[in-house]
């Protein structure tokens, strides 16, 4: 591909597109931030400002709500639903919805906790699927389970857009099906108990103190120089460039975030008298792969352009010659296999599978988590943050209220209206960003 | 000689005939417009030309070689683009994402290269003077009607397109975004492209277009050269033209 190099300019003044391309100025920048603010574009911080007051809230009601012992609790407890919102994300980016992803989530953790148990016994007795002595180990049971999850996901794309069935309707289904196929892999034993000390140790296993603050230090260190990198490469190419303050205060604020939370993680949490427990929560290191590898995925590569440009406007993408079908395809088996790694993760926590696996509140709270954070139900816009953002708010309620032990029927009515006032901000930010003219 | 030529191309859709033997084509560095009432077959036309309806019979000539287009990939491999009247822009991504839609510039095999695909956006929309942006970076909702035009024209010269097919440019736009969007036709004109203008607006076409095919009904009625007609004329075309040949008929 060639592209038209000669620059004229007809009136000979410099236009406003080169002149935006110069570095912004300190000034620029602040201004350009709260005129954004202004007109709508909130970004994170009504939910920031949510998070403080929920903290403030329950703080006050009971003491033991900020405190180390609670906070890593609070990350083991909503690893699962971030999880399997991240997958919601892509699924809501579409303008679709997936409510299978409670099942699917559960599928995974039974056929995994299958697959890793040891037969006993004699092997005529053995199901189809022992083929190991000492059942499965967990760098092929984990795999096999997702990619079980793969083939699910990739089932519901297949219908969905082969027949034109709304996803709705299939997710549905899927709903029904999956959950039939989770009883009956259970079976009459009503729960199977998970024994692999690895899959154990994702949802409850610490890291040592030390190897915490040097993965602190190196992830900080990492963000730095991507973001030196990138003011360097749009430097050299003459384009606009963030101001150094403004880099400068990021890498210090991620600093700050990441030497709070290893701190606070490495604090002796363990009972007074009991064994000193310390460390940071190993399945928080899994959620912040998960959340930086997708967040790239969807922000920095051709496919996840794609899947915006699709739930943006579905024409324009086909005409741009994108294949519209295999994306969605795409979308659903990311949705199916981050339902089962969110599956794993919750079977891990419990140690077991039980005939409850996958239903309750899992499917509501892992939707409400992507939409609250940020994520639009009608497609086009959100964040992989998202899923973070909302998962924290979600948690840190149910966290707080089990704390201050409310009964289910008012854990449920708080949750449902933190869920309105979450998307009556974002329906309200959305009309002035309209009537602003940003969206 | 002609970029593009088509002779005797037709398309019915079941008993209807959009378009019967309908000679046409477009030159290098020239503004073809293209007329016709409601339901002449315009739209076929153009859409054949794209390869979205590929042409039931007639030829297709290309840079003087024989081409067939049965798909939008044989289209666009010839180097055509097309700007349809919705602008199949996506209002939440920026302006470098839509022009690059597709067709993105990758850094390995699937980071997308976004410094370099904003560095070309920047100069191409630089080199056709549309200079009322604030940045490309913008998404696509927050511009105006006239710049979303523009946008999407700049997306035919970035990727060095041969001909340019536009449907109704100026259709929802006001005085002012008009004249912008008149001016880049001319630029791209003047930059060797060949440019087909579908318009309602006679107006317009006076003033951009060289030569004038009208369609009524289906058929090719007349050409003309701009210079020669008065509007009076075309408009007389349109409605009235007279048509040689009704399908099915013998010659005698």
């Amino acid at each position: 591909m060639s592209i038209d190099k000669d620059i004229q300019t007809i009136s000979g003044q410099e236009s406003a597109l080169l002149a935006s391309q110069k570095s912004q100025s300190l000034g620029e920048y602040i201004g350009g931030y709260f005129k954004r603010v202004r007109s709508g574009d909130l970004g994170s911080i009504p939910i920031v400002v949510g998070l403080i007051i929920i903290a403030i809230i329950f703080q006050t009601q009971n003491e033991n709500f900020i405190t180390p012992r609670n906070f890593v609790n609070l990350i083991a407890q909503m690893a699962g639903i971030t999880t399997i919102a991240i997958g919601v994300v892509f699924v809501l980016l579409l303008g679709e919805i997936d409510l299978s992803i409670g099942y699917v989530s559960a599928v995974a953790a039974v056929a995994m906790t299958l697959l890793l148990r040891v037969p006993g016994g004699d092997p005529s007795t053995w199901p189809w699927y022992a083929i190991f002595e000492d059942g499965w180990p967990w760098y092929l049971a984990i795999p096999a389970a997702l990619a079980l999850t793969a083939v699910i996901g990739l089932i519901h794309g297949l219908i969905i857009t082969r027949f034109q069935v709304p996803s709705f309707v299939v997710s549905l289904a899927g709903l029904l099906v999956w959950n039939g196929i989770v009883l009956m892999m259970i079976g009459n034993g009503g729960t199977v108990i998970l024994q692999d000390k690895f899959v154990i140790g994702i949802a409850n296993a610490t890291l040592p103190v030390n190897i915490g603050w040097v993965i602190a230090v190196v992830l900080v260190l990492l963000y730095a120089v991507s973001q030196f990198v990138q003011l360097n490469t749009r430097r050299k190419s003459g384009l606009s460039t963030t101001p150094m303050f403004i880099i400068i205060l990021r890498i210090l604020l991620l600093a700050i975030i990441a030497g709070v939370v290893m701190y606070v993680a490495n604090l002796n949490r363990g009972l007074p008298n009991g064994n000193p427990l310390a460390g940071f929560p190993g399945v928080g290191l899994v959620l912040l792969a998960l959340l930086v590898g997708f967040s790239f995925l969807a922000t920095r590569t051709q496919f996840g352009r794609y899947v915006y440009a699709v739930g943006g406007n579905i024409e324009a993408a086909r005409r741009a010659g994108i294949s519209v079908e295999r994306i969605r395809i795409y979308v659903f088996i990311i949705s199916s296999v981050m339902a089962g790694m969110g599956g794993i993760i919750l079977a891990s926590r419990l140690r077991s599978v039980d005939t409850g696996a996958g239903g309750g509140n899992l499917l509501l709270n892992s939707i409400a988590a992507a939409v609250i954070g940020g994520t639009s139900l009608f497609g086009g816009s959100g964040r992989v943050s998202s899923a973070l953002l909302g998962a924290l708010v979600i948690s840190s309620v149910e966290n707080g209220m089990g704390l201050l032990n409310y009964s289910s029927g008012r854990k449920f009515v708080i949750t449902g209206l933190v869920l309105l006032i979450a998307v009556i901000i974002d329906a309200i930010s959305r009309r002035s960003r309209v009537q602003s003219g940003i969206a | 000689m002609s970029l593009l030529e088509l002779k005797g191309v037709s398309k019915s859709f079941g008993a209807v005939q959009a378009l019967y033997k309908v000679d046409f084509s477009a030159t290098e560095g020239e503004v073809m417009a293209l007329v016709g009432d409601n339901g002449a077959g315009k739209s076929t036309l153009i859409k054949g030309i794209a390869g979205i309806y590929p042409f039931d019979e007639g030829e297709i000539f290309f840079d003087g070689k024989k081409v067939t287009i049965n798909n939008a990939r044989d289209s666009a491999a010839l180097d055509i683009e097309i700007v349809y009247q919705d602008l199949a822009l996506a209002d939440n991504l920026d302006v470098v994402a839509n022009m690059f839609l597709g067709r993105e510039q990758l850094q390995g095999r699937w980071q997308l290269d976004e410094t370099s695909m904003e560095h070309a956006a920047v100069q191409t929309l630089d080199s056709l003077s549309v200079n009322t942006l604030r940045s490309v970076r913008q998404p696509v909702a927050s511009l105006s009607g006239g710049q979303r035009q523009a946008i999407a024209v700049a997306k035919a010269v970035m990727w060095n397109s041969k001909l340019v097919i536009l449907d109704e440019p100026t259709a929802a736009l006001g005085v002012a975004q008009t004249r912008q969007v008149l001016d880049l036709v001319k630029t791209l004109a003047s930059k060797g492209l060949a440019v087909v203008l579908i318009s309602h607006n006679l107006h317009d076409i006076f003033e951009v277009a060289d030569r004038i095919t009208v369609l009524r009904l289906g058929q090719k009625v007349d050409e003309f050269a701009t210079s020669e007609v008065t509007q009076q004329d075309v408009v007389h075309s349109i409605t009235a033209g007279s048509m040689e040949q009704v399908p099915g008929m013998v010659d005698a």
